[in-house]
């Protein structure tokens, strides 16, 4: 595993290099601006956070998904919306806003991350009609909060700036974005509940049998899921400065297959975040590039549909063997 | 027309009065989405008299012919333990692109011609992803959502984007052919549509064929365990491949329906009803795990659905709550089949 995990690293920094190069031909120089690739910056995290989550619930294994991410996200932002002027206002005290809107999404996410675990860990429903349920419950909460109309947020400079300004010259939400994902990673790496969350997705017979709780177990990984879906939420609101109960329609779909490009394994028990890190950022260069080449959007989702595709057969195909056996026993020395 | 998981459910112990009333409904899950309806016309009829009217009836069967005949071919690929969510766009694919077909080249095509190219692309483009799912060994959630934005896609980049209403005589023809017409006391028209029957003929089709023909048989077993369908020597790739062709068919006679019921066709329609019509069909009792349900559940769930819908109007609740209590419905019904199905393993 660890051979083919290295493997996958290599291939998503060859990934990010070829489409940077794919884009110093194909536009202008422009795409090489420092404002460009902060802009990349400040969208990544959203989809990057949204995706760690399906990273989270595929490994768990159990035929893990988690539907209701981008769903969460824009309920959290809603709800936050909705009840944190009733706190503090934010002209006379926007950092105390903005803790409190921060603070009242998180709980959002906690709670609604909490109804997935409970309703797959404890009510044992299948991950897909419990999150495709719960899916459909954040919308239409979401809908019928905010009447189906867009909520403005309104300028508030220490939102806009988190959202949206750089720090050193790299955007806040990205800076949070990747301590986030290094925080991840330490979890999963060095703690009994990312050592017990990889043994149950790859064997859950073994981890029933090893005394694992494994209940509790899917309880926390969708908890988690939720709460970093209502980040997310946080960040979108910050950079839009407005919030929509359908924003990121095609967020389902991304989410999915940034995990799958991160060669994370839906039948569970595989997954890495630094791969998820990647992936992401791999896929917004060819977004904006194809964004700079002006492609049609529907063109967009037409691609993203077809790479879907394409990296669930990579991970099928065994490259190994078409390389030549000579090349192949240094490759196996050298790893 | 119970499923073979829940066939043996009967064992040494005895269970006590309510466990067996569990026990009843797991081996009838029609009861849930039955029971669901009751309720909800109960209630509706308690607090305006109007709403039992034929006129009413009507409207909900009208409203349930597409979403019925989307909802039959998920449930038989969920019966052999699949899930497709492309077919929304397999539909608006095969409307759109055979509407702008016919208008252009065969303006003069009978109705029947037409639903039997429908039928066919649906089924070509459905049999795609059966092969991928099997090519890829992936899930089938996974694989049918890249294909739903692949061909959704494709169609939006690539055959077009604007709407016409010139669509062919026939089809629109077909659209308002009556079957039964009522007039209800305020001198309202209300007729029902002849397509309705199509999908009371492909219901009955579907349900004779899960029932009395092999294909049917190799339906629940490979959705109950495939293992041991393959060691019954059905060929669970080629079964995989017959399912999602089959829910692909009936999607591509859906989108005609669909055309020829608006008398316009729109390339953004359908899109974003998978989650309803999925909801359906769990509500009606189909495991997502496959092996169960009925066709029977099934079209109750797609009326539960409509119901719903329509009755929130009468309710004074603001429509824009239906995707809140729609969600609430999957998760009930989620919940429900959760609790039956551990029932049966303890």
């Amino acid at each position: 595993m660890p051979r083919r995990a290295d493997a996958q690293l290599m291939f998503l920094v060859a990934l990010n290099a070829l489409v940077l190069l794919s884009s110093l031909i194909l536009v202008d120089r422009q795409f090489f601006s420092l404002f460009n690739f902060q802009s990349m910056g400040t969208q990544v995290p959203e989809l990057g956070l949204l995706a760690l989550g399906v990273m989270l619930a595929m490994v768990s294994g159990n035929g893990g998904i988690d539907l209701s991410g981008i769903a969460l996200a824009n309920l959290a932002g809603v709800i936050a919306f909705l009840l944190a002027p009733l706190i503090f206002s934010s002209e006379d005290a926007p950092a105390a806003f903005f803790l409190a809107f921060a603070g009242i999404a998180l709980a959002t996410g906690m709670l609604g991350g909490a109804l997935n675990g409970a309703l797959i860990g404890y009510a044992g429903m299948t991950p897909i009609i419990a999150t495709l349920g719960t899916q459909l419950l954040f919308t239409g909460l979401a809908v019928g909060l905010t009447g189906g109309s867009a909520l403005r947020l309104g300028y508030v400079q220490i939102i806009d700036d988190f959202g949206n300004m750089p720090i050193w010259g790299i955007p806040y939400s990205f800076a949070l974005f990747l301590l986030i994902a290094a925080a991840l990673a330490v979890l999963l790496k060095f703690t009994r509940f990312g050592n017990h969350l990889f043994l149950m997705g790859s064997n859950p017979k073994a981890a029933r049998f090893a005394g694992l709780r494994v209940q509790s177990m899917l309880f926390r990984t969708y908890l988690l899921a939720g709460i970093l879906a209502s980040i997310a939420g946080i960040i979108i609101a910050a950079r839009n400065s407005s919030i929509k109960w359908d924003y990121g329609s095609s967020y389902v779909l991304v989410a999915i297959l940034i995990a799958v490009m991160a060669g994370v394994r839906p039948e569970g028990g595989y997954g890495r975040v630094i791969c998820v890190v990647l992936s992401a950022m791999a896929l917004q260069i060819l977004s904006s590039l194809l964004n700079f080449m002006q492609i049609s959007n529907f063109f967009r989702d037409c691609a993203w549909g077809l790479m879907l595709l394409l990296f669930l057969a990579n991970a099928r195909v065994d490259w190994n063997a078409y390389i030549p056996a000579a090349l192949r026993g240094n490759a196996r020395q050298g790893s | 027309m119970t499923a073979a998981r829940t066939v043996q459910t009967d064992d040494t112990t005895k269970p006590g009065r309510l466990a067996q009333l569990w026990l009843w409904s797991a081996r009838h899950p029609a009861v849930f989405p039955a029971a669901m309806i009751v309720i909800t016309c109960a209630i509706i009829g308690a607090v305006n008299p109007d709403f039992l009217h034929v006129a009413n009836l009507f409207d909900i069967l009208r409203a349930s012919a597409i979403r019925g005949l989307l909802a039959l071919g998920v449930f038989v690929v969920l019966a052999a333990g699949g899930l497709d969510v492309s077919f929304t766009a397999i539909a608006a694919f095969v409307m759109y692109s055979l509407t702008l077909i016919v208008v252009n080249f065969l303006p003069g095509a009978g109705i029947v011609p037409i639903l039997a190219c429908a039928a066919l692309a649906g089924g070509v483009l459905g049999a795609v992803n059966g092969l991928l799912v099997n090519a890829l060994r992936a899930p089938a959630l996974i694989v049918t959502i890249g294909t739903q934005y692949a061909l959704r896609g494709a169609l939006l980049s690539f055959v077009g984007t604007a709407l016409f209403m010139n669509i062919p005589g026939s089809m629109s023809a077909f659209g308002q052919m009556p079957l039964a017409t009522v007039t209800t006391a305020r001198g309202l028209t209300v007729t029902l549509p002849a397509y309705v029957l199509l999908t009371v003929i492909v219901a009955l089709a579907t349900s004779w064929m899960l029932n009395y023909t092999l294909i049917g048989r190799a339906v629940f077993a490979v959705g109950g365990k495939p293992e041991i369908a393959a060691r019954l020597g059905f060929r669970v790739a080629h079964v995989r491949i017959f399912v999602f062709a089959y829910a692909g068919m009936l999607a591509g006679i859906a989108g005609v329906l669909h055309v020829s019921a608006n008398r316009l066709a729109n390339p953004f329609d359908l899109a974003g009803t998978e989650l309803p019509v999925i909801a359906a069909v769990v509500l009606g009792g189909a495991r997502i795990t496959g092996g169960s349900g009925t066709v029977l559940g099934t079209m109750l769930g797609v009326i539960l659905i409509t119901l719903v819908s329509s009755v929130l109007i009468l309710l004074g609740i603001p429509s824009s709550w239906q995707t809140a209590i729609l969600g609430g419905f999957i998760i009930l019904a989620g919940l429900f089949f959760a609790r039956i199905d551990r029932m049966i393993l303890k």
